[in-house]
């Protein structure tokens, strides 16, 4: 029974990861229909809290997604279950792109697609930027907006290390979640 | 040993991209084309262009793009292993965490704070890739010669269609079409 399920995890994963486009988001929504809707092993409320560990979590999130799937399900078997299923269908396809991009490179009209297809990422990339922009400015917090604006400043003409904003914004997470408990403490 | 070196580059990449999707890409280019030189910017641009187009998160198309590039199989299972070793501990630490004491708040604050920061990395990547696309001499100049003109066309262009909800995949490929016309019509243009 347990190998039974251990290994419909990782053809869940295995299928779910071969055929998402559109990114962690996408997927986690797909992991919640399938465990969740489909073979009712997760309920609905722990399924949330799941999503909230893979989206809070470093990390590609389809992967996050499988690993908290799996310890759910079946404990450390079951994440090794789910997570390569979900990293052998981009691992097999981007082995077998790289095998023939060099070659793919040299062909001029491939050269003029790729090179036409820059604009358009650009523009994915920009529209992505204001979607999640628009969110941030909408919770109407000067401090968001501050860290905003200085990581802005510092990756794109300073070029401090990415590292480094990352680490300076967690810590002002921390400082402020710190301080709203000492606030409230006081009130009491 | 390469080796390490791909696994440990991939480790500091899984470990500090917070919020999934494109965060991972300004750390992949900070490890990859300023500290170890892996990939021109070129390669890079080709790269996320890829990693859009196939299903499979960023990071890990990434790991085993640059690892099959710099050292065959080997190297991109070491770097894979190495993007996605950090969300194991992480998340079964963070999911063993939870079944004991069912409470996310500290790290959802977290999180809040490392939003604007993402975005805005995100953004200058962004900017990274469309700057070169337009000046090819690398330098912002209007003057003759300095910029091009199609592939500002294929930005707004792209820009609108995004707005109206299309497909980026869709979107994408249409640019490309559009430049492998131009060539075909007029080479070398």
């Amino acid at each position: 029974m347990n190998k039974k399920k251990l290994c419909k995890i990782f053809l869940s994963t295995l299928y779910l990861s071969s055929f998402t486009f559109g990114g962690g988001y996408v997927i986690v929504t797909l992991l919640k229909k399938k465990f969740v809707d489909e073979l009712h092993w997760i309920d609905q409320k722990e399924m949330l809290d799941l999503v909230a560990i893979a989206q809070s979590s470093p990390g590609a999130i389809a992967v996050n997604g499988a690993v908290v799937v799996g310890y759910k399900l079946a404990g450390i078997p079951g994440i090794l279950c789910a997570v390569a299923g979900a990293v052998i269908p981009p691992f097999v396809l981007l082995t077998i792109i790289s095998f023939f991009y060099n070659a793919f490179r040299e062909n001029l009209l491939i050269q003029a697609m790729l090179n036409g297809m820059k604009a358009g990422v650009g523009a994915v990339i920009i529209s992505v930027v204001y979607d999640m922009g628009s969110d941030v400015v909408k919770e109407k917090d000067p401090m968001l907006l501050i860290l905003m604006a200085a990581s802005f400043l510092a990756a794109y003409y300073y070029h401090v290390n990415v590292i480094f904003i990352i680490l300076a914004a967690a810590l002002a997470g921390t400082g402020k979640t710190i301080l709203r408990k000492l606030r409230s403490e006081a009130k009491l | 040993m390469i080796f390490i070196r791909l696994f440990w580059a991939f480790f500091k990449i899984g470990a500090f991209s917070f919020g999934g999707g494109y965060a991972a890409m300004p750390l992949i280019k900070q490890q990859i084309i300023v500290q170890y030189q892996w990939l021109t910017l070129n390669d890079f641009t080709d790269l996320i262009t890829i990693s859009q187009m196939t299903p499979g998160p960023i990071a890990i198309n990434s790991a085993t793009f640059v690892g099959n590039q710099i050292a065959g199989i080997p190297g991109a299972f070491f770097a894979t292993l190495g993007c996605i070793l950090p969300s194991c501990l992480f998340v079964t630490f963070l999911s063993w965490a939870y079944n004991r004491y069912r409470n996310l708040s500290l790290l959802q604050d977290i999180l809040g704070s490392l939003r604007p920061a993402v975005v805005s990395m995100i953004a200058v990547a962004g900017i990274d890739i469309l700057l070169p696309a337009i000046f090819p001499s690398g330098s912002i100049s209007f003057s003759q010669g300095q910029w091009k003109l199609r592939p500002v066309i294929y930005f707004i262009i792209a820009i609108f269609l995004l707005r109206k909800k299309k497909d980026p995949i869709m979107v994408m490929v249409l640019c490309g079409i559009a430049e492998l016309a131009v060539q075909l019509i007029a080479p070398g243009v």
